[in-house]
């Protein structure tokens, strides 16, 4: 229940933050990394707690993304059906790859590289195809009603995916209480003895896969909704498969605030470093580079990893009786 | 229309672009054979070459052949320390955490590159250049039957390395039996670090012979490592020789699929090849298990 309430007080300061605060850089900026705390979150349930290292998760950003656009643009369809419909066809995209990948035993390196090679062809692929709108992308036609999913002012978008991220957080927070959470937990640590104990390990990771889809793919639909374009660079490029794994592993990987965390620290220092050199390009990825590997060598366990050792130093200090006799019982 | 003597360049056109991915390959496979990992800095240790070798020409007038042979030493050495000081100690033996290590290495050298050069596309002009071998039928280019001929070369030196000397053995050893090797006294970390060093002599080396008639920008090279991804499991990861038949294999897959059905959807092709092997045949044609 703490974590409930962690969340609900989390949310309530961050919806607060619009009142406070009116600059559209700073909101755009919120929404911006909230999006990409989204995406993250997606990640964190099939790499965090399924312990499955996507590389390619830009095929189910892309595919959210491009249903959104796609059935917008050339059919008409309201612009929240689309967005439902690109979630879903994320989740069936994560279901195909997943299937396939599981079924034929990939793991690992295996499973990094198929994940990619997935991803890549579908930027190909998009980056042809007429349905696309190939080389050129598609922009979908400005429509400032809130049931066209487009919003006049940067607060109601932010509030939206705030909301959006709440859910992933809820999902999160679910997952990890749950039987299926346990069991993917179990495979994540050593497949074979979780096998053994009748966990059907491959239904296990292709469940994490299609919800972990899902959520990316919510994270592809805003975007075009936010920017109202998509071309095959943002909707398949490798940037949304690298902020999605690194968000989560610098905020605390199978955690559930860790996405959140990291996308804040990590979406602030690359602006940090655009601060510092204007408008050359290059250094605030460097830094999620450096940060990256700087997080896996001194802080495996991410931010929130570093707190929570942190606070159980302090109430070791404080409670050094009974703290040895629960030590006792473990040992 | 349609002429066999068309279908039949467009083979020696792949084949000749063939060798070069088969080295990228190959530096890829060691790495992997050993480490058991997938080394995802190769693409930018790639590019990072390439600028290298360009700076070589541009700066010092040093032709990119010349400058292989500082070049291969001089990224053996990068190679060496990445995998010893950064790599090694930031993933304590975890792969996930290697692989993601290997990825944060490759976006910081992309990066520090694009910061560094800017995203211009660049090239060099060299005498040799654009001069062809008439072989009776068709031309070929001098510089890239120059890199299929080296790249052999290399392969065949390499597997000298390997079977005559000390450090060969300790590194087979150490692929086929990490902890027998630890304990008949073999260091394991300054293997894993010498095979690291190995692997990116060999894109240095790719470098050299790609400057010619390719061109460098801070993602250039890429488009190579995804295509050395697919050589390598075609060809069964950690398997030097079928790095080299995968890497041949490829070329010609590219430039046939690129003449049928354009460029772009030749690239398709390779990817399929890729997603296929992976899940039929994980283990690759030469590779020993998966």
């Amino acid at each position: 229940m703490k974590d409930a309430w962690l969340i609900g007080a989390v949310v309530a300061v961050l919806a607060a933050v619009p009142l406070a605060v009116h600059s559209n850089v700073v909101l755009n900026f919120l929404v911006v990394t909230l999006m990409i705390a989204l995406a993250g979150q997606g990640w964190n349930i099939l790499g965090g707690y399924g312990g499955q290292y996507s590389f390619g998760h830009a095929a189910f950003f892309g595919t959210g993304a491009y249903v959104t656009a796609i059935l917008q643009v050339r059919y008409g369809i309201n612009a929240w059906l689309c967005f439902a419909a690109g979630i879903a066809a994320g989740a069936a995209t994560g279901a195909i790859v997943g299937f396939l990948a599981f079924r034929a035993g990939l793991r690992s390196s295996y499973f990094a590289l198929v994940t990619l090679a997935f991803a890549e062809v579908l930027r190909i692929v998009a980056s042809v195809a007429p349905i696309t709108g190939a080389g050129v992308g598609l922009l979908v036609p400005l429509d400032l009603r809130a049931q066209s999913f487009q919003f006049p002012s940067r607060a109601a978008f932010y509030l939206v995916i705030l909301a959006l991220v709440a859910i992933a957080l809820m999902i999160a927070q679910t997952l990890e209480r749950s039987r299926f959470g346990a069991w993917l937990i179990a495979v994540r640590e050593n497949e074979d003895a979780a096998m053994a104990l009748g966990v059907d390990a491959i239904a296990v990771k292709l469940g994490a896969m299609v919800i972990s889809a899902a959520i990316t793919a919510a994270a592809g639909g805003f975007y075009v909704q936010y920017f109202l374009f998509i071309d095959a660079p943002i909707a398949y490029g490798t940037w949304i498969s690298v902020e999605a794994l690194l968000t989560p592993i610098i905020g605390g990987v199978g955690t559930v605030f860790g996405p959140l965390v990291g996308a804040l620290v990590v979406k602030s220092l690359g602006e940090g470093a655009k601060l510092v050199t204007g408008d050359v390009p290059g250094l605030d990825l460097m830094t999620y580079g450096a940060v990256l590997v700087l997080v896996i060598a001194f802080a495996p366990r991410g931010i929130v990893g570093v707190f929570a050792d942190a606070r159980a130093g302090v109430v070791r200090r404080l409670k050094p009786s009974e703290n040895a006799v629960g030590e006792a019982a473990r040992g | 229309m349609l002429s066999p003597l068309i279908l039949i360049t467009a083979v020696l056109n792949g084949l000749l672009a063939g060798a070069v991915y088969a080295l990228v390959a190959l530096g890829l496979t060691l790495i992997y054979g050993v480490l058991h990992i997938i080394n995802f800095a190769h693409g930018a240790l790639l590019s990072a070459a390439l600028f290298a070798a360009f700076l070589a020409w541009q700066k010092l007038g040093l032709d990119p052949y010349a400058a292989a042979f500082l070049l291969a030493p001089a990224f053996f050495v990068l190679g060496y320390a990445l995998q010893r000081f950064v790599i090694g100690p930031a993933s304590r033996g975890d792969d996930r955490n290697m692989l993601l290590v290997t990825l944060g290495l490759a976006v910081l050298i992309e990066n520090a590159l694009l910061y560094a050069f800017r995203a211009d596309t660049r090239t060099i002009e060299l005498p040799y250049g654009f001069r062809t071998i008439d072989i009776g039928f068709t031309f070929l280019a001098v510089p890239r039957v120059t890199s299929f001929v080296a790249v052999f070369v290399v392969a065949l030196a390499l597997w000298l390395f390997m079977a005559l000397t000390d450090t060969g053995k300790a590194i087979r050893a150490v692929a086929r039996e990490k902890l027998g090797a630890e304990l008949s006294g073999i260091d394991v970390s300054h293997v894993y670090a010498m095979t690291f060093g190995l692997g990116t002599a060999c894109v240095a080396i790719a470098a050299c012979l790609l400057i010619p008639t390719y061109y460098v920008n801070p993602s250039a090279g890429n488009a190579f490592v995804l295509i050395a991804f697919t050589i390598v499991v075609l060809g069964g990861m950690g398997s030097v020789p079928g790095a080299l038949i995968g890497g041949l294999l490829i070329g010609v897959v590219e430039s046939l699929g690129g003449f049928f059905f354009g460029e772009s959807l030749g690239q398709l092709g390779i990817f399929l090849i890729f997603i296929v092997v992976l899940l039929v045949r994980p283990r690759g044609l030469f590779g020993a298990s998966a």
